[in-house]
C-alpha cells in the first residue's frame, strides 16, 4: 500500500463530510427522519405514499446542488463523461447501478443508511453492512486494477 | 397543520441540498475518486475515509442529543428504526451493494449529484438502480422505509 499524496484532499474531504452530517442533523431534527438515500429514492416508485413529498424533494435538493454552486465557481466543474468506471464503459454503470439498486434494497441501506446514519447510532446491522460493502467493493476494484 | 405541510418538503430539499454540496465537494461524486479510496493495494487515496469520518462525528453528537428530544421540528416523533437482527438479506445485500459500488464508482446519493452535472454515466447508473429496486421490491412485497 502507498499513499496518494498527490490527490490526498484532506480540507474538502473534511469539509463535505461535515456538510454531509449536517444535513443529516437537519433532517432528522427538523422533520424526525434519517438521511437514507437509498430508502428515500426508494420512496419514489411509491408515489402514493404519505412519504413521497418530501422524499422527491429531498432527492431533488440532491439534484441541483452542483447548479447551486456552478455560479459562485467554488468548484472546478468536472468532466465525468470520462471519469470512472472500470473498464471506462457506460456498462459498468448500467451494472453498477444496477447492483447497488438490488443491494441497497435488500440490505435496507447504503452508503449513506448504514455508513453514516448507521454507524451514527452504533447499529449492529450497519457495521457488518459496512464492512462487507467495503470489502466488497475493495475486492472488485482489486481484482480490476491488479488481477484483469 | 398547512405550516408542517409546507415545512416537511422544504425542510428535506434544504437537507438534500446540503447534502448534495457536501458530496460534491468533497470530490465523492467523481467515480474515479471514490475508486482510488476503494484501491488500497494500489495509489490509495484515503479522502472517502476523512469524508465518513468527519459526517459520522457530527451525527454521533447530534443522535445522542437527539435522544433527549422528545420530537422533531414538526412535531413529528423521530422515526428511529426498529432493532432488526443481522439476517441474511443484510449479508447477501451488502455485498451485492458493494460490488455495484466497486464496478462504477458511484453510490446512490452521488450518482443524484452527478445527474444534476448532467453526465451520462450518472443518469444511466440512477436507471439501472431505479429497475434494481424496482425488481426487489416485486420479489419481496416490502415498502421502501
Amino acid at each position: 500500500m502507498s499513499i496518494d499524496w498527490l490527490n490526498f484532499s484532506p480540507a474538502a474531504s473534511l469539509v463535505g463530510g461535515l456538510l454531509i452530517g449536517v444535513a443529516c442533523t437537519f433532517l432528522l431534527l427538523g422533520i424526525g427522519r434519517f438521511a437514507g438515500i437509498s430508502g428515500i429514492v426508494s420512496g419514489l416508485l411509491d408515489p402514493g405514499s404519505r412519504d413521497f413529498g418530501w422524499k422527491s424533494a429531498f432527492v431533488a435538493g440532491l439534484v441541483i446542488a452542483p447548479s447551486v454552486l456552478k455560479p459562485f465557481s467554488l468548484v472546478e466543474w468536472p468532466d465525468l463523461q470520462q471519469a470512472g468506471g472500470t473498464s471506462g464503459s457506460l456498462l459498468d454503470f448500467v451494472l453498477g447501478g444496477f447492483l447497488a439498486g438490488i443491494g441497497a434494497r435488500l440490505a435496507k441501506g447504503c452508503t449513506s443508511g448504514h455508513g453514516i446514519c448507521g454507524l451514527g447510532r452504533f447499529s449492529r446491522r450497519s457495521l457488518v453492512a459496512v464492512v462487507l460493502f467495503m470489502g466488497a467493493a475493495m475486492s472488485v476494484t482489486y481484482v480490476f486494477r491488479h488481477l484483469a | 397543520m398547512i405550516a408542517v405541510r409546507v415545512a416537511r418538503p422544504v425542510i428535506a430539499l434544504l437537507s438534500g441540498l446540503l447534502f448534495g454540496i457536501g458530496l460534491f465537494v468533497s470530490g465523492m461524486s467523481n467515480p474515479a475518486k471514490v475508486q482510488a479510496f476503494l484501491d488500497v493495494f494500489g495509489a490509495w487515496d484515503p479522502s472517502l475515509g476523512l469524508v465518513m469520518a468527519a459526517a459520522l462525528g457530527v451525527v454521533v453528537v447530534e443522535f445522542h442529543g437527539a435522544r433527549a428530544i422528545d420530537r422533531s421540528f414538526v412535531g413529528e416523533p423521530f422515526h428511529w428504526p426498529e432493532p432488526q437482527p443481522v439476517d441474511f438479506p443484510l449479508l447477501v445485500g451488502s455485498v451485492v451493494f458493494g460490488v455495484g459500488w466497486g464496478i462504477a464508482g458511484l453510490c446512490p446519493g452521488a450518482a443524484l449529484v452527478g445527474l444534476g452535472l448532467g453526465q451520462l454515466p450518472a443518469a444511466v447508473f440512477v436507471t439501472a438502480m431505479l429497475l434494481g429496486i424496482a425488481l426487489v421490491g416485486q420479489m419481496t412485497d416490502d415498502r421502501g422505509q
